[in-house]
């Protein structure tokens, strides 16, 4: 890859003049960090990759970066990238959003970038709350959670941000952690080989209004007991000694199995057609089960913006038509 | 007969010469009446004479057989001369059922033709059209010339050896109809041949049955004793050159492809399904060939953010939509106007508020057009005023949104979409240039200014992803002039603002003087914008040739307005402007003018008729009049 045209990148070319605005002790320069280190492995050239963000803290994310960035309206991030992707294929285009701005308002766009497989990696920053407007429940906030807009607990049920990219039919589903810098660091250079959608769920620690959401599986301590880390041809084991594991029975229903049952459990295959296996680890309880990092679904669909151009380029070669052609069909008279 | 051919030769019943005549087909929206308007459209357009149409449809696919909100018409108007509408009242109307006829005969003209189809005149047909009586019988049609023709059996006769079903013989009907017509205005049955021809090129026996529906009409006409006169209609005088028939919404289609192709840029039409736009999908998703990326977004907002995404990459980003897609634009569009890119919305109007009725025809998107948005966000707005029109527009608006990195709201209406008039093709090589110029590559070391601006116009530079030493940041938060950098400082923002505004208010700089019909002082000008210019043009035209000081002009560029408007108003003692919405154009510049412009409003769904116009002129006229005695 070295060469004048694409030189040997390091983190700090991708640094920009501005100051970074979070929050001290915010997850996101942790996670900023691990995207830069991952840009600069794999060589990105600056003008080459395009950084789309919707509204939001994590919307922020354009600005630190000496790439081209776009930080446009709330929710609607993934529909512009769609734009550049689709009329640009060569470009490498990045989503940087939030839980409220990809699952609240803008969950369509969410869904139907899923559903197209357009060449986009989506990172989603999910703190579980909405932090810029200061601290109201997310679509991700669990059930009866206290905030400014809902005294009393909230009402609502959350999403499953990966189960959710499932049903939509997405192709690349991968979740890591703010402070797992390596494993996020990984995480993304695995997105960045993905063909079509690549979505990364982020869990990200808003330490202002939602501080300590993770707390349970991510604090040292609890870390091996509480995190299962998925890797592709592996058993599902977690626990500091890997003495535990999560098998499925008929119904694809987990269990955590242990001693003489530990080749019991499944053995993960991200490749898998049938998406029974990573719904099931992406819908399975937080309080009852390890959470699972890695990557869920990795699964080669041609993407999107392949297929557009690609009939664009088909047509091109089989029709060859000027402008006065185009204006001189249907039926023409001529008036002497 | 010096213009007879082979199927219009063996006319020996009387002829007679009519300088124009409008005629309306009435039936149920699956009776072909669409189709039917648009033959005799085609036949007529290539017989030289101008014409001019009005498809009048409901939004339901297939109402209810027979029922009063299943009816779908087409009126054509056809002439000797030059014409600006499809005619107030037809001369002839044709009614395949009792619901076409309750809707539509109040509008025949006194003396006009009533062809009739008997064939669903039973008691329940009748009550499907809400008739307590048969209208037939009971003297409803003193005044009128009726022909009475039961189109069902003639055409079960004439396709007696056809191997269709009886369903399907009897879709054929309107056929029979159109040949009756074609006989009786001496038209050319060739191009319907081939045109049918061509289009069911796959099913031969639909072809053959149409066919010989249509040549058994003819017959009929020519045999039977109910028809004694035949008319012919001389062609139009018309400027020299090659002509098509064209639809607004294929005009506009037309129009911006050839403008992308001038730039010399790729297209993007990032848009979503709603009437009356779609055919702008439709149409264009057929240009790949031209390098037109079309793409069928989720929702209006997606798809208005795709074209911008697509403007942002270096295309020409495009969006097409009517009202309720434009309300659901309006912030992607401020983004668009924030990150100063260029982008073309389209909007062709349509009956409003809310979903409105989605088929018919309004104006009353002009304000939203133009300050639709939040904070100071200031558009270009321009309108198309006929169906061909349309193409210059379309063009016109690809050449600001690219020169000043703005983006441009077009605005047309459902009248202007659906409707039809001969077309003069444009020479291609000789439309205008249309330069675009990316920001070339940056030199090591230098920091690229995305808001540095052209002096003359204000547009920013266009940095395509993907060159090198560009790298830049931009977004809908309000930043610096020239370093783009987000900036809350207060002299800034208000710089910013009124340079955005400034910027568009420079568009007016390459805008020629209004074009008026009539000189630049007199009694009353009549100004109007968009569709309504054919039913002004024509009662104004009328006036001047009976001695009045009246003038009109139709504004195509509504934001920035003309520098000249001014003037022209002042030069007239009275200014009156029709519009098919509450006032909106006339509130906008009593308010920048401080002029008294008279609205006549009109929000019925339905285009403004010349003689309503021509009533109001008059009125203006002798009030005028009054104002100077007084």
């Amino acid at each position: 890859m070295t060469s004048v045209d694409r030189p040997v990148m390091q983190k700090k070319d991708y640094k920009t003049d501005q100051d970074v605005r979070w929050c001290p002790g915010c997850g996101d320069y942790s996670i900023l960090n691990a995207v830069q280190g991952a840009f600069a492995k794999l060589g990105k050239q600056l003008h080459e990759t395009v950084i789309i963000s919707g509204i939001g803290c994590s919307s922020r994310f354009p600005y630190y970066m000496e790439t081209y960035g776009f930080h446009t309206i709330h929710g609607r991030a993934p529909a512009i990238a769609t734009g550049v992707k689709a009329s640009n294929p060569n470009l490498d285009v990045w989503v940087v959003t939030g839980d409220g701005d990809a699952m609240s308002i803008g969950g369509n766009h969410f869904i139907h970038a899923m559903r197209r497989n357009v060449g986009l990696k989506i990172l989603m920053f999910n703190n579980r709350i909405y932090g810029l407007t200061k601290g109201q429940f997310s679509p991700c906030s669990e059930q009866g959670k206290v905030t400014k807009s809902s005294p009393l607990g909230s009402v609502d049920y959350p999403f499953a941000p990966i189960a959710l990219a499932l049903g939509a039919g997405g192709t690349f589903l991968a979740r890591s952690i703010d402070i797992l810098g390596a494993h996020l660091e990984d995480t993304i250079c695995k997105a960045s080989a993905h063909t079509g959608t690549a979505y990364v769920e982020i869990y990200q620690n808003c330490n202002i209004f939602n501080d300590g959401a993770y707390k349970g599986f991510t604090d040292k301590d609890v870390r091996d007991e509480r995190v299962l880390h998925l890797q592709h041809g592996q058993p599902l084991l977690f626990g500091a000694k890997k003495d535990k594991g999560i098998a499925f029975d008929g119904n694809f229903r987990p269990y955590i199995v242990t001693g003489a049952d530990l080749s019991k459990a499944f053995v993960w295959d991200e490749t898998a057609e049938t998406p029974a296996p990573a719904m099931a680890l992406a819908t399975m309880s937080e309080a009852e089960f390890p959470v699972p990092i890695g990557v869920f679904r990795r699964r080669e669909k041609p993407a999107f913006e392949t297929g557009l151009q690609g009939q664009v380029t088909v047509a091109k070669s089989k029709k060859k038509e000027t402008i006065k052609d185009l204006l001189m069909q249907g039926e023409i008279w001529d008036v002497k | 007969m010096d213009n007879a051919n082979s199927t219009t030769a063996g006319l020996e019943k009387g002829i007679q010469d009519l300088d124009q005549v409008v005629i309306r087909f009435a039936g149920d929206s699956g009776d072909g009446m669409q189709l039917t308007g648009d033959q005799f459209t085609r036949t007529t357009a290539l017989m030289g004479n101008d014409i001019a149409t009005f498809p009048d449809f409901p939004a339901e696919i297939r109402a209810p057989a027979g029922t009063l909100p299943g009816v779908s018409a087409f009126q054509l108007r056809f002439s000797s001369f030059d014409i600006h509408t499809p005619g107030d009242a037809p001369d002839v109307l044709v009614v395949m059922n009792p619901a076409a006829l309750k809707v539509h005969l109040k509008d025949l003209k006194k003396g006009g033709i009533l062809l009739l189809n008997t064939a669903s005149f039973g008691a329940l047909d009748l009550k499907k059209a809400k008739y307590e009586k048969d209208p037939r019988t009971d003297g409803s049609f003193a005044g009128w010339r009726v022909i009475e023709v039961d189109l069902e059996a003639r055409t079960q006769e004439a396709l007696a050896s056809s191997p269709l079903d009886n369903r399907a013989k009897d879709r054929c009907k309107n056929m029979f109809a159109l040949g009756i017509l074609y006989w009786m205005f001496h038209r050319d049955m060739e191009p319907t041949i081939k045109n049918i021809a061509q289009k069911f090129a796959k099913k031969p026996e639909i072809v053959d049955a149409n066919l010989a529906v249509m040549k058994a009409g003819h017959a009929y006409a020519e045999t039977t004793e109910i028809f004694q006169t035949a008319y012919r209609v001389p062609p139009a005088p018309m400027k020299p050159g090659t002509y098509r028939n064209i639809m607004g919404n294929q005009a506009l289609s037309l129009g911006v492809v050839a403008a992308g192709h001038k730039a010399g840029l790729q297209m993007f039409l990032g848009t979503y399904p709603i009437t009356p736009a779609s055919d702008i999908l439709h149409q264009l998703s057929g240009y790949k060939h031209l390098g037109v990326v079309t793409f069928q977004a989720e929702d209006e907002i997606a798809a208005v953010c795709s074209a911008i995404g697509a403007s942002y990459s270096g295309s020409l980003g495009i969006t097409s939509t009517s009202g309720p897609g434009m309300a659901l634009k309006a912030e992607a569009i401020g983004l668009a106007v924030m990150a100063e890119l260029p982008l073309v919305i389209l909007n062709v109007q349509r009956a409003g508020p809310s979903t409105g009725m989605p088929t018919k025809t309004q104006q009353a998107d002009l304000m939203q057009s133009i300050h639709g948005r939040n904070g100071e966000s200031p558009v270009c707005v321009i309108a198309a005023s006929t169906p061909s029109d349309a193409f210059d527009v379309g063009y016109e608006a690809v050449r600001i949104a690219l020169k000043y990195m703005v983006p441009v709201i077009v605005l047309s209406d459902g009248y202007i979409a659906n409707g039809s008039e001969p077309w003069l093709l444009p020479d291609p090589d000789k439309l205008p240039e249309i330069p675009v110029h990316f920001a070339p590559e940056g030199k090591p070391g230098e920091k690229f200014m995305p808001y540095s601006r052209n002096p003359e116009t204000l547009a920013r530079p266009w940095a395509r992803p993907g060159t090198k030493g560009l790298v830049h940041r931009i977004g809908g938060l309000e930043k610096q002039d020239i370093t783009g950098n987000i900036c809350y400082d207060a002299d800034n923002h208000q710089h910013m603002i009124d340079t955005r505004a400034q910027k568009v208010a420079n568009i007016a700089n390459d805008l020629p003087p209004i074009e008026t019909i009539g000189p630049r002082t007199g009694d009353v000008l009549v100004l109007g914008w968009g569709s309504t210019r054919g039913a002004i043009t024509a009662a104004v035209t009328r006036l001047q040739k009976e001695g009045h000081k009246i003038s009109c002009a139709c504004l195509r560029h509504l934001n920035p307005l003309p520098k000249d408007l001014g003037d022209l108003m002042r030069g007239f003692k009275r200014v009156v402007l029709p519009e098919m919405n509450k006032g909106q154009l006339a509130s906008i510049l009593r308010d920048k003018y401080l002029i008294d412009v008279k609205s006549y409003s009109q929000v019925n769904g339905q285009p403004f008729k010349s003689h309503e116009i021509l009533d109001y002129l008059t009125k203006s006229l002798s009030a005028s009049q009054k104002e100077v005695q007084q």
